[in-house]
């Protein structure tokens, strides 16, 4: 017992601050990019919604051009998107390694896919709630702010917890590059190293924080959900 | 006569090739309740959407009070916040309470005072019998209770006329009578309607004038609703009122 305490210890001054920093990090680029991706993502996804051909505002040329960039972004695998927008990233950021850099690519890759979610999520709402509000009056922003996100909120929500579990993941994978975070540590330590306790301890903590976020994001679902009890 | 509220001149709305409504046209006094009854398919519910601009028409024009609705014109949010619509699904707003389902156009559209709005919302729940579920969101509802919420939602913007389509064709029957008892008060009150309805016992009770609409154009008018139902002057609309009737032989 004692022997173990002492091993854990050890385990702890040689390894405790890298992993902390690691799910310091992870996190760091995962809610930032999340964050930047729905800056991004959340006006395509309604401008998909309204420019649809059953939507508000149909307009046929803008709805496909955002479909086509969408669906490109969407089908390219996230390592090689990485890999492709490495000058771009190095512009913005100034380098193409560690957390902060690797947001760029990471929020490239979560805006198409918010886009998407947020275009499924509005279209949910139902034509004639839209249309009861077009008979009071109300305007198409007043239909988009109060009608089309109010009535998806939960939704919305449902959204965002599968957004943040694939850029958890997208983030990890990035550690193949120098990305920062638990994936960069696995890779370092785990695959390089052979420290396979490192790899399996990162594993750990990644599916602790999705099963937290996945959590979280349920339960704030499950309270704004107000159309059944 | 008191003075025309709404005018709709030679109507015509097709959906593709398909002639929907054909060459429509309408005086509609202040005050006065209008049914229109027809089979199944025949353009009651387009018509009364075309009256606010929810679809838009290949000709004629839509009047009220002398002025122009149309679906792509820049006051169509005030023109439509002067016809109040109450559909057939209710189409309450299923994230809101009862008050917010009422309140949320007054206040965001007409820029009113939400104490106002609530209070009227209030005010107005009470006289249907509802004044203690403003806070109860619509799942909580029966279909006549909910149906009763949209009817004053759509009175709580202070409509100059109610269009109502079909209002009680998704209820059970023994709630159709609550809905329609409300309908009633209105037209008592002096509310100015054009209604879309089955219910022909509620049409003859309520109509100042009944309107028979047959494949997209106006088949009989008449300003006498129980001579017409009694005798109805086309063949076809009283073979249509004979449908609701039951004879055994």
């Amino acid at each position: 017992m004692h022997d173990l305490l002492i091993a854990l210890q050890a385990f702890y001054e040689e390894y405790g601050v890298l992993l902390l920093e690691g799910i310091r990090d992870t996190l760091y680029m995962t809610l930032l990019s999340t964050f930047f991706g729905y800056i991004i993502g959340l006006p395509m996804g309604i401008v998909l919604t309204l420019t649809d051909k059953e939507g508000i505002s149909p307009n046929r040329i803008i709805y496909t051009i955002l479909d086509v960039i969408i669906n490109i972004t969407r089908s390219i695998p996230f390592l090689i998107l990485l890999i492709l927008l490495v000058p771009v990233t190095k512009a913005l950021v100034g380098k193409s390694y560690g957390s902060t850099a690797t947001i760029v690519p990471l929020t490239v890759a979560a805006a198409p896919l918010i886009a998407r979610m947020v275009e499924s999520s509005l279209k949910e709402v139902n034509k004639g709630v839209i249309e009861a509000a077009t008979s009071m009056g109300a305007s198409k922003f007043r239909i988009i702010i109060n009608v089309l996100l109010g009535e998806a909120k939960t939704s919305l929500v449902v959204g965002t917890t599968i957004v943040l579990g694939t850029v958890l993941g997208y983030s990890a994978m990035a550690g193949v590059v120098g990305g920062g975070g638990l994936g960069d540590i696995a890779i370092r330590y785990g695959y390089y190293r052979f420290e396979t306790g490192i790899t399996l301890i990162t594993v750990i903590f990644i599916v602790a924080i999705v099963q937290i976020l996945q959590g979280l994001g349920m339960l704030v679902a499950k309270k704004s959900d107000h159309r059944r009890t | 006569m008191s003075e025309t509220l709404l005018t709709i001149n030679n109507l015509h709305k097709t959906f593709g090739e398909k002639v929907v409504l054909d060459d429509i046209s309408l005086e509609v006094h202040k005050g006065e309740v209008i049914v229109v009854i027809g089979p199944s398919g025949c353009g009651k519910s387009t018509f009364l959407r075309c009256i606010n601009a929810l679809e838009d028409i290949q000709g004629g024009e839509v009047l009220l009070d002398g002025e122009k609705v149309r679906k792509d014109a820049k006051n169509i949010s005030q023109m439509r916040q002067r016809i109040g619509m109450v559909f057939q699904s209710y189409d309450l707003f299923p994230h809101k309470t009862v008050l917010q389902n009422i309140t949320l156009a007054p206040i965001k559209v007409q820029k009113r005072d939400k104490k106002d709005a609530e209070k009227e919302a209030l005010e107005l729940l009470k006289k249907v019998g509802l004044e203690d579920r403003g806070n109860d969101y619509p799942r909580q509802l029966s279909g006549g209770q909910k149906q009763r919420v949209a009817i004053v939602r759509a009175l709580c913007m202070h409509p100059e006329i109610l269009l109502l389509d079909e209002i009680t064709a998704a209820l059970d029957p023994e709630m159709v009578r609550e809905v329609l008892d409300v309908v009633l008060n209105l037209a008592k009150q002096g509310s100015t309607m054009l209604i879309v309805t089955h219910e022909m016992a509620f049409a003859r009770a309520i109509a100042d004038r009944v309107i028979f609409l047959e494949n997209g154009v106006i088949v009989e008018e008449s300003a006498n609703p129980e001579e017409f139902f009694e005798k109805p002057e086309t063949e076809r609309a009283a073979k249509f009122l004979k449908t609701f009737e039951f004879e055994r032989e």
